[in-house]
């Protein structure tokens, strides 16, 4: 049931980005153009999932385990330091080069765009870099 | 210096998209008690996929099949890779990397944490919009 619940998610997920414009890359580069001819659907998008995700995090907030019973792994760090502004502004550099974020990367490389894959590939390697050289070798790194 | 809204601003369209990228991190969030982020949850199958990790690899194959599913509903936007394949290695790498050492990417960051209240979460998604918008600027602009 979990997985089925999990790849419902990763679908309606997909439609949710697809649908959006967030899957186009040359309309995410737009909105952050904004020296350019710009396109603030993005900004839309944000409203959009925000406005049900909050809703669903107040519900959560009062419950112990989620509806089908698992235990709710909310990201417990408070902690603004230097590893989560460096690697956020990384991200953001290589989202503003080609205007892929891990979402979309996964929903075009399903759909064979080319050149999606190289991206995806460097994307895994990225990752694994960080994995193997810059954490302690215990798991799983930390979900969020 | 004057906003140039670009013809294909789509607010309609692009909030209904986000409505669905919404209640995919609701249904992650109630039903699984996880948070629906990309970078994350791939991250997760790096090192190894254990027992526990079915629900991972259901939500990466709806990811994938989205797509192919969607274009059986409603007719696919087109899409193309905006740079050549040496730009979306570097690009990859870089949100590959950048996503782990900043625990997030647009979906754990931007959508789920925002919507729980995470400062963590909110200073993240500052920082990869304000790099992101940078880099844009820079290659549009500055390089053009």
């Amino acid at each position: 049931m979990m997985n089925i619940v999990s790849g419902c998610a990763g679908l309606i997920f997909g439609f949710g980005l697809l649908l959006s414009g967030m899957a186009q890359p040359e309309k995410v580069l737009s909105f952050l153009d904004v020296a350019g001819v710009w396109d603030p659907s993005l900004a839309f998008v944000m409203v959009g999932a925000l406005f049900v995700s909050s809703v669903a995090f107040v519900v959560a907030r009062k419950r112990q385990t989620s509806l089908l019973g698992c235990s709710m792994q909310l990201p417990t760090a408070k902690l603004v330091d230097q590893k989560l502004v460096l690697g956020s502004i990384l991200f953001g550099i290589g989202w503003g080069l080609a205007g892929v974020c891990p979402g979309p990367s996964l929903v075009v490389v399903g759909l064979g765009v080319e050149g999606s894959g190289l991206f995806v590939l460097a994307m895994l390697v990225g990752m694994w870099l960080y994995q193997r050289f810059f954490t302690a070798p215990s798991g799983h790194a930390a979900n969020k | 210096m004057s906003i140039i809204i670009s013809p294909q601003f789509s607010p309609l369209v692009s909030s209904v998209g986000g409505l669905f990228i919404g209640l995919a991190a609701a249904m992650m969030l109630l039903l699984l008690g996880r948070i629906a982020g990309v970078s994350g949850i791939v991250a997760g199958l790096l090192s190894g996929i254990r027992q526990g990790d079915a629900w991972r690899l259901a939500f990466v194959g709806g990811l994938l099949a989205s797509g192919w599913i969607f274009s059986l509903l409603h007719p696919l936007p087109s899409i193309q890779m905006a740079v050549s394949p040496p730009w979306l290695i570097l690009a990859g790498l870089l949100v590959g990397f950048g996503t782990r050492l900043g625990s997030g990417c647009t979906s754990g960051h931007g959508v789920c944490g925002i919507s729980r209240g995470s400062v963590r979460s909110i200073v993240a998604t500052l920082c990869f919009m304000g790099s992101g918008l940078v880099t844009v600027f820079i290659v549009r602009h500055v390089f053009h």
